[in-house]
């Protein structure tokens, strides 16, 4: 299948099938940088959880499970609306790609607009690491302030991050739009919504991690 | 990716089927993870959530991201990326937790 | 044969293909690109070597005479966050290896050429960052940035130096990520992975490490900077915190990351060796394999640098026994070498001459990391001046001594010019005297108990201090003498031919300089890699120096 001369073809690639596949494969090795990026903020959470392990139960509780699961399920739809959008693009419908593409946009956003929500909360309650950190004990319990504190850095620092990554996500689907709109997403050529489309995957997928080991480790704790 | 082209371009339209159904297992695995972690397993728990969101993680990869009809150099890549990252983990976690035990093998003696 | 300087420039090539600003600041050609990265790294390596003359010129004398002991802090930093950010880490992948990965597989350029451009604009801002914080007063953490001294006790500029390390962090990643991409995808026809030079096969080995590694550096120095602006507690014990965390995840890029400084010097030495010894490289699968094996158990030693800080004594003899086995494949490569030696036509042009420095500076800087690796002796020479001795043999008789070869070799197809043999002969002289004397002695120093990064000394230790500074002053001219003479050739060189070494490779088919897309005929590959021929007269071989 050869496309020389295709309107998308760059001069230093012989044809369209070794672009693509450069620039699918380059896509794969910036996302193993990426699971090495966060993957030192693991390692950090890994380290801490095992040595505060019941101060973590207890400081997870001040999360919410409620918000943290319809982002965790909101992010599962825009994984599958920005799947459909290549899926449309293989069938020529052009203008499904487009709204695949804002739906999943929609969704990401949601996604941001539920996370100012929690960290609105956290601010108010006094649990945002810093000179204003203050750490409710709660009543009965073993309490080491400090150590939830490195809880609540850990959480930020890591759903910041992942925050982060959203936008950045955000700002490559919306270059996306335009070409969308004027067809030069089709079955011969639609490498730039593939690789976008691993990005937001990446992104997704770092959360289905989050969402358990932030979240959810302190639920079985009556 | 080339492999996938070409199956398309034998005429068959590309099936929405996978996408939906892999849409429907995370949407359960979800649930099923908020479940579990409400029962109290011990250690078990962090190896239940653990399990759940490999498995999560791993159909995204295979279907949404398309790396069970990529080459090989495309999943050697992935499983790179992710042993690189146990390689540090582990070690690390290694460290912490044996260094108690030259004192636990003095005190026994 | 002979044309003159203006007759030469009038040939098409990458250096006449656009003039102007422009041309050159928004290039996507690798090779002006490489140039452009050349230029930046010389200064930077002049500023750290700046910083080495200072901290060489306090330690003539045992008092603290110079400078005061916080500036001499500063002055240990800077020298390191340079040398190691701005000048090893991309030195020779940035410049010989952007300029040459695409010429050696008969590609056309890289994969991404506008993120190779990136890349260097990105590593211009990491520069900014560092030399902001310079201008401002310094950095004095070391350039290990240990915590909590850099994210709480310190009164320095941390933030930015961290912050412009974080940066440099991805300019790395871009180019690793670039040369990954276009070693698997963009051979030319018949360039199968085992015809491919050696020089190909080091830059894989250390792209692979740039992907992997350089990540875990970005997020630690940026949580580095978030914990002192914010003060978090991560790396703080007063709050939890946790000091040693903080060398794990530092080490396990850094320790990798002086395989990045090292592996791309040798693929320098493996080129040079075969076009001097006029033979192929001996045992060529186990030189490319053990590039490989350099990278993958680089990554499972760095734990070597935290024998001293309490770390579980089951995991330090892990570290230890496997430090000591990624010694085995840098020793098969210098057999190899050695090997190809053997029976080779050998002829001591200026090339030649570092890659034997190479070969033995770098084996005396290896095998001393062997005793590094042993947990008795580290205990003792840890923190001292062993420790320098050792990787400046590695670093500077290592990589420096490739770079330069590097350089002079592949000076006549990047620039198009000779230069003068003499003075060439005369710098690798100056260079490897001066090296020897300035860091040998430093051996002797840390075995009997001079510590590192001490503003002063015990009065036994001057006379060897002396000898070291005497020798850095020897060395300061042996670098600075190839800046001179390699810039006069620019305009008064000779004008050199396609293959003025007689040397096999691609590069060498096209023309010197090369044109802009690196060959006027599309590149079809049928022999081997080093495929020379013994005892045949060479056509067309120039006679590069004269001296």
């Amino acid at each position: 299948m050869h496309s020389s001369g295709h309107v998308a073809l760059q001069h230093h690639f012989d044809d369209l099938d070794t672009q693509r596949e450069a620039s699918t494969f380059g896509m794969w090795v910036f996302l193993c940088t990426e699971i090495l990026f966060f993957g030192g903020l693991f390692l950090l959470y890994v380290i801490y959880r095992q040595r505060f392990h019941g101060v973590f139960v207890q400081a997870s509780r001040h999360l919410d499970v409620k918000w943290g699961g319809i982002n965790t399920a909101v992010l599962i739809c825009s994984s599958l609306t920005m799947a459909l959008s290549i899926w449309a693009a293989q069938i020529n419908r052009r203008k499904l790609v487009v709204v695949f593409l804002l739906v999943t946009m929609a969704f990401g956003a949601t996604f941001l607009g539920i996370k100012a929500i929690e960290y609105g909360d956290k601010f108010h309650h006094h649990l945002v690491p810093g000179a204003n950190f203050h750490y409710a004990c709660p009543p009965g319990e073993e309490c080491h302030p400090e150590q939830a504190q490195i809880f609540f850095s850990l959480y930020f620092c890591l759903t910041g991050l992942h925050a982060m990554h959203m936008v950045v996500g955000l700002g490559i689907l919306s270059c996306l739009l335009l070409p969308a709109w004027r067809g030069r997403y089709n079955a011969e050529w639609h490498n730039p919504l593939e690789c976008s489309g691993l990005y937001w995957h990446f992104v997704d997928i770092v959360w289905i991690f989050l969402f358990p080991l932030l979240y959810l480790i302190g639920r079985h704790v009556a | 990716m080339a492999e996938e082209h070409a199956a398309e371009h034998d005429g068959h339209v590309p099936s929405r089927k996978p996408y939906f159904m892999v849409w429907a297992a995370l949407m359960i695995f979800t649930g099923l993870t908020v479940w579990v972690a409400g029962l109290n397993l011990g250690p078990f728990n962090d190896v239940a959530a653990l399990i759940i969101a490999f498995t999560k993680a791993t159909l995204v990869v295979l279907i949404f991201m398309h790396v069970a009809h990529s080459s090989r150099l495309t999943k050697l890549t992935v499983v790179s990326g992710l042993v690189w990252l146990l390689i540090m983990i582990s070690l690390t976690l290694g460290d912490y937790v044996t260094r108690g035990w030259l004192d636990t093998f003095a005190a026994n003696r | 044969m002979d044309t003159n300087s203006a007759a030469a420039l009038d040939r098409p090539s990458y250096l006449t293909d656009g003039y102007g600003w422009k041309s050159w600041l928004l290039t996507r050609d690798h090779k002006r690109i490489a140039i452009l990265y050349l230029v930046s790294i010389t200064f930077f390596f002049a500023l750290g070597g700046i910083f080495a003359m200072l901290i060489r010129l306090e330690l003539l004398t045992p008092e603290g005479d110079l400078v005061q002991a916080s500036t001499y802090n500063k002055l240990f930093t800077m020298h390191g966050v340079i040398m190691v950010f701005l000048f090893l880490i991309p030195s020779i992948p940035a410049t010989l290896g952007n300029f040459f990965v695409p010429l050696m597989i008969g590609a056309k350029d890289l994969a991404f050429p506008r993120i190779n451009l990136l890349s260097w604009y990105i590593y211009i801002l990491g520069g900014a960052f560092t030399l902001w914080a310079l201008i401002h007063g310094g950095v004095d953490t070391g350039w290990t940035f240990y915590t909590p001294f850099s994210t709480t006790y310190s009164n320095t500029y941390v933030v930015s130096t961290a912050l412009g390390v974080f940066i440099l962090g991805f300019s790395s990643i871009l180019t690793g990520l670039n040369f990954i991409v276009t070693i698997h995808r963009m051979r030319a026809p018949g360039m199968t992975w085992f015809r491919l030079p050696l020089f190909i096969w080091a830059h894989y080995a250390t792209s692979l490490i740039m992907v992997l590694g350089t990540p875990v550096i970005a997020v630690t120095l940026l949580m580095v900077a978030v914990e002192r602006v914010l003060h978090l507690g991560l790396f703080d014990p007063k709050l939890g915190g946790d000091p040693i965390l903080f060398q794990h995840l530092f080490w396990f890029y850094s320790h990798p990351a002086v395989y990045i400084m090292v592996l791309p010097g040798m693929g320098v030495i493996s080129e040079l060796i075969a076009a001097f010894a006029r033979k192929r490289i001996y045992g060529y699968r186990f030189v490319a394999f053990s590039s490989m094996a350099i990278a993958v158990l680089g990554f499972l030693v760095w734990g070597h640098h935290l024998f001293l800080t309490g770390q579980s004594v089951y995991a330090a003899t892990i570290f230890s026994v496997i430090s000591m086995l990624v010694a085995v494949p840098s020793a098969i490569k210098v057999f190899n070498w050695t090997a190809t030696l053997y029976e080779g036509s050998i002829s001591f042009q200026t090339p030649m001459l570092y890659a034997l420095g190479f070969i033995g500076l770098f084996t005396i800087g290896g095998l001393t990391g062997v005793m590094l690796a042993t947990l008795g002796l580290d205990l003792h020479v840890h923190d001292t001046y062993f420790i320098i001795a050792h990787f400046h043999y590695v670093m500077v008789g290592g990589t420096i001594m490739a770079y330069l070869g590097g350089l002079h070799y592949w000076w006549p197809k990047m620039t198009g010019k000779l230069y003068a043999g003499f003075a060439s002969k005369l710098s690798a002289l100056l260079v490897f005297v001066g090296f020897n004397l300035t860091f040998f002695p430093q051996f002797i120093l840390g075995y009997l108990g001079m510590p590192r990064r001490y503003w002063t000394y015990a009065p036994e230790f001057q006379v060897w201090n002396v000898l070291s500074t005497a020798g850095a002053s020897i060395l300061g001219v042996g670098y600075l003498l190839p800046l001179c003479y390699l810039t006069w050739s620019l305009f008064k060189g000779k004008q050199a031919d396609a293959n003025p070494w007689g040397a096999k490779g691609l590069e060498w088919q096209t023309t010197s300089p090369p044109p802009t897309y690196n060959f006027d005929e599309p590149v079809v590959v049928t022999e081997p890699p080093y495929s020379y021929v013994a005892e045949q007269h060479v056509v067309g071989q120039q006679e590069v120096e004269s001296a």
